[in-house]
């Protein structure tokens, strides 16, 4: 019975001309039971509950393997079945047909075409009257900002190297972006983009470089993704737009940055870079910090720093580099004073004494110092010096604190010798007279 | 000067007739052999409470039971109030040498089987001092209301709740609710300083008195001995282990004074790795240990019901103990006690090697 079945379906394949394996002889049932559960449970399970319909796509494919098989083991949990779509959306045939030949019949169209893909998948997305039935929230613009993004524009002119849709989302497993496990998740988007961009051979049509992402894997934003988990920080799509994606250009990179830095934005925008940047038209943000590999800022990037940039422009004892200079001496004499404040708290705990009143304090010198450093966008060393003051005033009242923290611990090691001193004499006096009283 | 004195004194006697207590104090004696050191530890229980209660009494002057206040208070208390710092680490360091003394004098008076008669109520009222101070510290490490106590307090109250009939009931009473809150803070901080030390006090009294008028109980097989009178030999003795204790809590204060933690957060997640008081760590960990089913019983409900048994048990250890009633020793019972407490160290040990 069981060979009959292998032997029809076999011949059934050979007929419609696809190569496939089938299972060898003892996983045969086991699968074909798996699968058939499987299937059963998902349909039972499925959170719209279509009524219960034969789909002969399937039950065939499940019981195949390699590329004819994983796409339907990998669409039990696409996002289109929970919704009730199956295989004839995209594939078109008929599922209820017993035989390969009824299932594939006038309507059948098969994989689309790399270079169609766009239009079957926008079909449906770039229909809100379809859309609206399943997800009323979901964009309808995808298509129309696909084909003014560079990956469209190229498809366009018939290179099919240009990513497509399932490129991004995957084909038959595909996931909305708030799944952690679908590709378009925040932490999963660099190895989405870099799939393509960081393949030389891939990219060997293109002009573009290949370590994009591997910069970005150094980058703070990276950092903040990977190692604090902040969903919240930038990926690829944040600056470079998801289905319209394109570089940004040079009058754009500061306005990208400013969506999520707006305040170093407008200091930027009133410092005499800006006029200059707009006149030699550099790109603002990107000059000083980069653009993939944005590593943390530091203060040493200001004149006469380990890492100066200022210096690529600014020659050594000119005003704007005597002014970077300036803003670096302030930041780097405000920080060490920061420090030892911390410090001698850190000291005064490790005492014994509690100074968590004195470390609140200290934390709005820290505050300072992060609006200083955002200053220096300004390039305005006044400003910065008398925000500066406010935080060495903070910092004074925190040392005094610390001191007085120390002097406590101090007074306490001073109280505990004399007490202790004076509970060992009484404890002496006592073992002299229970001696004296023993000898009476 | 003197004469001030002297007129005081006699002041006093006329209305206090103190002569007869010190009198009282001559005449008993206390025996003097090779455990005599034991006995040090029932004087030194006494003295810890009354740091605990003069150290309590002047919490309570900046201390706020609120779910707003409580941690704050403490932070006050620490941070601002001159000499807070010392005062509540006293308190906290002294409740836990008390209760280690507790278990010091609970065990030496087993294994010096001081419970036979006729000191079988000494005992026994020894038994119900344990689960009063007990109770102090399982109330006490709720009132600072910071993460650990916060949790702590959670699971343990989620353990009173699996005792078969009477758990939830016992739960819902101790947390006044369904979950640790402010009401549980209410209720624990009622307890801690008005039940408790009302309880405390009468038993106490009743511990001291029965002590005082059976006298010290002499170990089996230790014939005639030098003895010594209560006062002022033994007095002074106890009072000299009394100022050494205190110079070492003063030692453990200015330098490690007791922390205030982490303000409790009730919508934070249970932090790894939490756990009691080392006093229950013995209790806590067997409930982690004990395998999900016993005998078709629940093994935590199990644990539970022997843990209740056994402290039962232990109490009623100088009515059990038929031997020592007459004078002979009761190996099996000596036997018994070492496994107890080397259970008890055991799983305590175990508590803090498992738990990083």
């Amino acid at each position: 019975m069981k060979m009959k079945m292998k032997k029809r379906l076999k011949s059934r394949l050979r007929a419609s001309g696809e190569s496939v394996v089938i299972r060898a002889g003892k996983r045969f049932p086991e699968r074909t039971i798996s699968g058939v559960f499987s299937v059963t449970m998902i349909f039972l399970f499925s959170p719209v509950l279509l009524p219960a319909q034969k789909n002969s796509c399937l039950e065939c494919h499940l019981q195949l393997e390699e590329e004819l098989g994983t796409p339907a083991e990998a669409f039990q949990g696409d996002i289109h079945r929970q919704f009730g779509l199956s295989c004839q959306d995209c594939h078109g045939g008929n599922p209820l047909g017993e035989d390969i030949e009824l299932a594939k019949d006038k309507s059948f169209r098969g994989a689309p075409a790399r270079a169609k893909i766009p239009e079957v998948c926008g079909s449906c997305h770039s229909d809100s009257a379809f859309m609206r039935r399943y997800n009323p929230n979901l964009r309808v613009d995808q298509l129309d900002l696909y084909w003014t993004s560079r990956h469209g524009q190229i498809l366009k002119k018939g290179d099919d190297h240009a990513a497509v849709c399932t490129d991004c989302h995957g084909v038959h497993g595909i996931q909305t972006s708030n799944f952690p496990k679908s590709r378009t998740f925040a932490w999963n988007i660099p190895e989405t983009c870099g799939r393509c961009h960081s393949d030389k051979d891939y990219m060997k049509v293109s002009s573009l470089p290949t370590n994009q992402v591997n910069e970005y894997r150094e980058s703070v934003h990276a950092q903040a993704l990977f190692e604090k988990k902040d969903l919240g920080a930038p990926v690829c799509n944040d600056c470079h737009g998801n289905h319209g994606a394109a570089p940004p250009e040079v009058t754009s990179v500061a306005y990208v940055c400013r969506q999520c830095h707006p305040s170093a934005g407008d200091l930027f925008s009133r410092s005499p870079h800006k006029t200059a940047y707009d006149g030699l038209e550099i790109s603002e943000c990107e000059a000083c910090h980069g653009n993939h590999r944005i590593v943390r800022p530091s203060d040493e990037m200001l004149a006469g720093g380990n890492q100066d940039i200022c210096s690529g422009c600014h020659d050594a004892g000119t005003t704007p580099y005597e002014a970077g200079l300036r803003m670096r001496k302030m930041l780097a004499a405000f920080v060490s004073a920061y420090e030892g404040a911390e410090a001698l708290l850190a000291s005064a705990e490790t005492k014994g004494v509690e100074v968590s009143q004195a470390k609140f304090t200290l934390q709005e010198a820290n505050t300072v110092l992060i609006q200083v450093r955002n200053l220096t966008h300004s390039l305005s060393p006044s400003e910065i010096e008398a925000q500066l003051g406010d935080g060495h005033k903070v910092l004074e009242e925190v040392k005094v604190r610390g001191q007085e923290a120390i002097e406590e611990a101090k007074f306490r090691r001073t109280g505990l010798i004399v007490a202790t001193v004076f509970l060992f004499l009484l404890a002496a006096a006592l073992y002299l007279k229970i001696r004296d009283l023993r000898q009476k | 000067m003197s004469k001030w004195l002297d007129s005081a004194l006699s002041y006093l006697e006329d209305r206090f007739k103190l002569s007869a207590l010190v009198d009282f104090g001559r005449k008993k004696k206390v025996p003097q052999h090779q455990h005599s050191f034991w006995y040090y530890f029932g004087g030194l229980c006494l003295s810890l409470f009354i740091v605990q209660v003069l150290s309590g009494l002047l919490l309570l002057l900046y201390y706020v039971p609120s779910v707003d206040a409580a941690h704050e208070s403490i932070g006050f208390i620490m941070g601002q109030v001159k000499f807070g710092w010392l005062i509540r680490s006293v308190h906290s360091w002294t409740a836990n040498i008390l209760i280690g003394a507790i278990f010091i004098h609970m065990f030496s008076t087993f294994f010096l089987k001081a419970y036979r008669p006729p000191r079988e109520l000494t005992w026994v009222s020894g038994f119900f001092l344990l689960l009063v101070f007990l109770a102090f510290g399982f109330s006490g490490y709720l009132l600072p209301w910071n993460e650990l106590s916060f949790f702590a307090t959670r699971v343990g109250t989620d353990i009173a709740g699996t005792i078969p009939l009477i758990g939830q009931a016992l739960k819902a009473f101790i947390l006044g609710g369904p979950e640790v809150s402010g009401a549980t803070l209410s209720r624990f901080f009622w307890l801690h300083v008005a039940v408790l030390p009302a309880a405390a006090l009468t038993i106490i009294s009743a511990h001291i008195f029965l002590v005082q008028t059976l006298g010290m109980s002499k170990p089996i097989g230790i014939g005639e001995t030098e003895e010594i009178s209560f006062y002022p030999h033994f007095v002074l003795k106890d009072a000299q282990v009394w100022l050494l204790v205190l110079a070492a809590i003063g030692i453990l204060c200015v330098f490690f004074p007791w922390e205030i933690g982490e303000k409790a957060d009730p919508f934070a997640p249970t932090p790894v790795g939490i756990k009691p008081e080392w006093y229950f760590t013995f209790m806590f960990t067997t409930l982690k240990l004990v395998p999900a089913h016993l005998f078709s019983v629940e093994g935590e409900v199990l644990a539970i019901l022997v843990f209740i048994f056994g402290a039962f048990l232990w109490m009623l250890v100088p009515f059990l103990d038929r031997r020592t009633s007459r004078e002979k020793k009761s190996p099996i019972f000596s036997v018994i006690g070492f496994l107890i407490l080397a259970y008890i160290v055991v799983m305590t040990a175990l508590t803090y090697v498992r738990i990083k």
